[in-house]
């Protein structure tokens, strides 16, 4: 079953079309990797799918729902969760707290206010954050102001805060881009736990071939803005189409 | 205790022994001496510490958590001394249907600035909030100032008339502000030898207040709500990605925040019935963005500090003059007398307000969390000094 549909999706940026005719279909517990070379409209894609920008045509549907005109708040509260290029999290705030506030997130929903009983007397979520930050091999850590973290460690605990909330579907855009080897691969096998461990479904955009071929089940190239091809891994590395755009060599 | 850990039960218990001791440790000079003029400790002057304290902790609610900087904030003081002045006129002079109005109408008045307010942020909030208060200044200084509408009386300032209905008004009641009967000009002279302490019933008022907002405060800060205005402040983006809509945290901190100006707004009114637009102007906005900077912002006890540390500069610094300052190096040769006094002339009497701003300058350049900063710098290096004192006081005994 395809928890993601994405139908006939365009969007112009002034004179540029960045996306035209994008026809996607994300299978549930998959983990599917859309690939392509810079500015074939990856960021675009996603950043339609969770609100941030709004296509001019076109349709997706999350599990049976339009998300399209909703904000970014409301998409992640259906079950989307999302992985920036570079890790956004609560920088002033302590390891542990950024993990806390997801789970209020999923607990509270979009706005509470619970002004008066203390954060520490919130016992389920401070397990729950506990418990994640014990996943992510980063309890040692809960009392770090997070700005203070490495990189790597800064992407762990943003995938972690999605975690969290047990999303149905986890987007990640370039998560390894600018990393050094050994965190790629430490990130690589973490989301490998995640997609073997968890009842989730993973949509990746990535540039790096490496994490590619480790992780996806399924791969959309993506090349000007359209769909070259959607094809299992094996299929992929062969495709002469694909070598051609993705790679810049002619067939 | 109170639902606070142990930490927090100490500083609120020991900020409300400061309120309650305030009338004594703020006149630690003798009446007659020459020092009498830097005591603090007379009714009118610890009133308004404790009522900017209350402004500052509230300011403090929005901008130390979430950092929207309100340009604003006077608006919701006038609105509060306004209402605290209607009430008096309409039902009496009890203060409490005044008090409660303020906050009331101060409420009202933030939701409607907020909503329009928080649509942007950064800088451009910031002009919306202090175009909003401004316009209110115009507003209550002659807009809503004519003869057949006057709600605010303009210039002279509202106050209570002889022919206004009072319908709650006893002969028997005092005809000033007061608490069920008690008066809050009611003052005990207290006289301990060279000694005089001031007991002032609108200050015990006014204090009793500013610790029920603190203790608020403190639980708003240890609170999920706070720490999501924290977030706020931290990263919005990440916050609308975990499913939080941060415009309402913000709002609230908002209405939250003009509440308590609005509360501080009707205390001045409570202490002396008459309100006035300046107190709506941008520079009492200003201040208390001064008060809360300079105590520390997003830290508890600092906006309280900042506003005591200003208040008491606008008062016993500008009552100090030339006259003074020859009495003090009177000690001296003529001539260096009159240098020093030259000197020192500009900073004081109407030039206090340049030496508020060399000390503000100072203390955003070397102790950007304000005093509170100051205080723990302090308190380690004192520590430190102690630690070092005690592995020599080990050693010697053993040469
Ligand atoms: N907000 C925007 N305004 C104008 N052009 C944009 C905007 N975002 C992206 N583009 C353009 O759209 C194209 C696709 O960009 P992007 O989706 O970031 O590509 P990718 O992520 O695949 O490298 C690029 O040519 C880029 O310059
Ligand atoms: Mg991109």
């Amino acid at each position: 079953m395809s928890i993601l549909e994405v139908k006939n999706v365009g969007k112009r940026f002034g004179g540029l079309q960045a996306l035209s005719k994008v026809n996607l279909s994300v299978k549930e517990n998959t983990v599917h990797a859309i690939i392509g070379p810079n500015g074939a409209g990856k960021s675009t894609l996603l950043n339609c799918l969770v609100g941030k920008l709004m296509p001019d045509s076109g349709s997706v549907m999350f599990d049976g729902q339009s998300v399209l005109g909703r904000a970014p708040y409301e998409i992640n509260q259906m079950g989307i969760s999302r992985v920036f290029q570079t890790p956004e999290i609560f920088g002033d705030l302590t390891v542990l707290e950024n993990m806390m506030i997801p789970c209020f997130a999923k607990r509270d929903g979009a706005f509470t206010l619970n002004a008066l009983p203390g954060v520490q007397k919130q016992k389920d979520i401070l397990q729950k954050a506990e418990q994640m930050l014990e996943e992510m091999r980063m309890s040692d850590k809960r009392h770090m102001h997070a700005a203070a973290l490495s990189r790597g460690d800064k992407r762990r605990l943003e995938i972690g805060m999605c975690l969290s909330q047990d999303p149905r579907l986890l987007l990640l855009d370039e998560p390894t881009a600018g990393m050094a080897r050994a965190d790629t691969n430490n990130t690589i096998d973490l989301l490998k736990e995640i997609s073997d461990q968890r009842d989730i479904t993973i949509a990746i955009i990535e540039h790096d071939m490496h994490v590619v071929f480790s992780l996806a089940n399924r791969i959309t190239v993506l090349a000007q803005g359209t769909p070259l091809v959607e094809d299992d891994p094996e299929n992929i590395r062969g495709n002469p189409k694909v070598r051609e755009a993705y790679l810049g060599e002619t067939a | 205790m109170f639902g606070l850990n142990t930490k927090d039960t100490k500083s609120l218990f020991i900020v409300a022994f400061l309120v309650v001791v305030a009338p004594f440790i703020l006149n630690p000079f003798p009446a007659a001496s020459a020092m009498a003029q830097f005591n603090a400790g007379y009714p009118d002057l610890m009133q308004k510490f404790v009522i900017f304290g209350i402004f500052a902790i509230g300011f403090n609610i929005l901008f130390g958590l979430t950092g929207y900087l309100s340009f604003g904030h006077a608006a919701f003081l006038g609105i509060g001394s306004y209402s605290c002045v209607w009430m008096f006129k309409l039902l009496g002079y009890n203060v409490i249907p005044g008090i409660v109005l303020s906050v009331i109408i101060s409420g009202i008045f933030a939701l409607a600035i907020g909503f329009v307010s928080l649509r942007r942020s950064g800088i451009y909030f910031s002009i919306l909030t202090l175009a909003f208060a401004q316009m209110s200044f115009a507003l209550a200084y002659s807009v809503l100032s004519n003869p057949k509408f006057n709600l605010t009386n303009g210039e002279t300032g509202l106050q209570v008339y002889a022919n206004d209905p009072q319908w709650f008004h006893r002969d028997s009641l005092p005809d000033l502000p007061h608490l069920f009967g008690l008066s809050m000009r009611a003052t005990h002279k207290l006289e301990i030898g060279a000694w005089e302490f001031q007991l002032n019933a609108g200050y015990y008022l006014c204090a009793l207040m500013m610790l029920v907002c603190f203790y608020l405060a403190i639980r708003i800060f240890r609170s999920p709500f706070g720490l999501m205005l924290r977030a706020v402040k931290s990263n919005q983006q990440r916050m609308n990605y975990t499913g939080l809509n941060t415009r309402p945290y913000t709002l609230a901190a908002f209405v939250i925040s003009g509440m308590y100006a609005g509360l501080a707004g009707g205390l001045l009114s409570a202490v002396d019935p008459l309100a006035g637009a300046e107190r709506m102007q941008w520079t009492a906005s200003g201040e208390v963005v001064l008060m809360t900077i300079l105590g520390g912002a997003g830290t508890l006890i600092g906006p309280v500090l900042g506003a005591g540390f200003i208040k008491y500069f606008e008062n016993i610094f500008s009552k100090i003059n030339d006259h003074v300052l020859h009495s003090w190096f009177a000690f001296l040769p003529d001539g260096l007398e009159d240098f020093v006094v030259f000197l020192i002339h500009p900073f004081i009497g109407k030039g206090w307000h340049l030496t508020l701003g060399i000390l503000f300058m100072l203390v955003v350049i070397f102790l950007p969390g304000g005093l509170v900063e100051g205080g723990q710098r302090l308190g380690k290096w004192l520590h430190r000094r102690k630690a070092k004192d005690t592995p020599s006081a080990k050693t010697e005994p053993a040469e």
